[in-house]
């Protein structure tokens, strides 16, 4: 009797957690955020250059976090705001489905995987996967790392890539990219992958590393919406387009990129 | 969920033999060294009892994930390379050890003072005593407790994730974040301790029963 109890109650347990998270939101975000006059977004907290939480005063701030708010202007009018919410790359996807955000624009690559279950806009930005070693590595491209130790991030699809360019390094994932590079310090890996940008962003603060291996794949950086949510998607693709024409664009990128030693951030320029 | 289960089995069995090694090598030090420190606690020397007192409130008054942070990333630095792995069991174990000591301490405490004065007045010096009389006694005492402290232990080796100890946790972190199936792919892990942590548990009953 007692065994059939305990049986019956996980069970109920397993069905009532899976039976969770099936409740589709069919609502417009596009219609929720002008109604609110209120975008909320998803930024990356610990991605130099791009989404990094300023310690003086708590607020993210990079490349990705000004786009956000130059959409929200185009798309709501001046007096639009933009709220911010720090994602990490485990964490975007989720907070996407469950609306705790309404778009994400935390360096995401647009893959074929990520489209079956969010939306992206066309793409924002162009990065490339690279490696960072120190600067007395003999590491010089993705050839000599078999054997090597390689950092990544967990729900980065650069893990995939590595997996795929060299197959006989060793991978560990940790849980973000402040993690990653101490653990790199620490040398418990020989390099850490992940896109350009952000690598080029963890030298700036790390002196005694510099990325090395050129690119080897092309990473187009989109603005995530949940699944179907179109009608937002094609108002940011419209909103970037704007951006580009008017220079504003172009502006952000040379705020952001025009510092960084080693990176020719005009080949990012759009017209 | 089955269909996580089954596309993923091989990552889903690395990370079950990783996290019971890492627990089996972790609840045999930490039942030594705690043992060791509940015995110096209560030892009749002023300097041992503190040195026993200032361990275990050290490491139990610590988060788990600091202590397996410090081993991960500054010994490497300083003293010697150490895998995450063995950062996050060396983490665990101490951490453990400290609980362990405090409830085994408990236990010595528990069993009648009038118990070490007899087996003393027999001849037998405290050492004998303290190893053939009191903790025999003590141990069963502190089962229950004890068997709490072992579950805990199990279900903290999954501060392996954070240092890419291959755990449970760290593939049901790369599994969800490839597949995107959060729920299922944290119920399926979360199973999978049940099936470690439910017979550890059973057992600790039946030997609570056994000595009773």
């Amino acid at each position: 009797m007692k065994k059939k109890f305990w049986l019956i109650s996980l069970m109920a347990c397993i069905f009532l957690v899976s039976g969770c998270g099936k409740s589709t939101n069919n609502q417009s975000v596009l219609k929720d955020v002008q109604q609110a006059n209120t975008i909320t977004w998803g930024v990356k907290g610990d991605v130099k250059l791009f989404g990094l939480i300023d310690v003086h005063d708590g607020q993210q701030k990079g490349f990705d976090v000004d786009m956000a708010k130059h959409i929200t202007k185009h798309i709501l009018g001046p007096k639009g705001r933009a709220e911010f919410v720090t994602t990490t790359s485990q964490s975007r996807i989720p907070l996407l489905k469950n609306r705790n955000v309404d778009a994400v624009i935390a360096t995401m690559t647009i893959t074929p995987e990520r489209k079956k279950v969010i939306s992206f806009s066309k793409s924002y930005f162009d990065a490339g996967q690279s490696l960072l070693v120190p600067k007395n590595s003999k590491i010089k491209s993705t050839k000599d790392l078999s054997g090597k130790t390689v950092i990544g991030v967990v729900g980065a699809n650069s893990v995939q890539n590595i997996k795929k360019v060299a197959p006989k390094a060793k991978i560990i994932e940790l849980q973000d990219y402040a993690q990653a590079m101490n653990a790199l310090k620490s040398k418990q890996g020989d390099a850490l992958t992940t896109d350009n940008g952000i690598l080029f962003g963890l030298a700036v603060q790390n002196p005694g590393y510099e990325v090395r291996g050129g690119t080897f794949t092309v990473e187009p950086y989109g603005v995530a919406v949940d699944k179907g949510q179109t009608a937002f998607a094609e108002a940011v693709d419209k909103a970037v387009l704007e951006m580009q024409h008017n220079g504003e664009y172009n502006r952000l990128i040379k705020k952001w990129f025009g510092d960084v030693p080693g990176f020719k951030y005009k080949e990012l320029y759009r017209q | 969920m089955i269909n996580i289960f089954t596309k993923f089995s091989s990552q889903l069995l690395i990370g079950l033999g990783w996290t019971v090694f890492s627990s089996i090598i972790a609840l045999f030090f930490s039942l030594i060294i705690g043992t060791i420190f509940a015995i110096m606690e209560v030892l009749p020397s002023k300097v041992m009892r503190t040195i026993g007192r200032a361990y275990v409130e050290i490491m139990r008054n610590i988060p788990l994930l600091v202590i397996t942070m410090f081993f991960y990333l500054v010994i490497p630095n300083y003293v010697v390379k150490i895998s995450g792995f063995t950062a996050g069991t060396i983490g665990l174990t101490l951490y453990t050890s400290a609980f362990i000591a405090e409830t085994i301490r408990s236990g010595i405490q528990s069993v009648s003072g009038g118990q070490m004065e007899g087996a003393r007045s027999t001849g037998m010096t405290y050492w004998q005593a303290m190893r053939y009389i009191i903790l025999p006694q003590a141990f069963k005492i502190v089962i229950p407790p004890l068997g709490n402290q072992f579950v805990n232990l199990v279900k903290n080796s999954s501060v392996l994730a954070f240092v890419a100890g291959f755990d449970l946790m760290y593939q049901a972190n790369t599994i969800a974040s490839t597949t995107f199936d959060t729920i299922n792919s944290y119920l399926v892990v979360g199973i999978l301790y049940l099936i470690i942590t439910l017979p550890l548990s059973y057992y600790m009953q039946h030997l609570e029963k056994k000595l009773a």
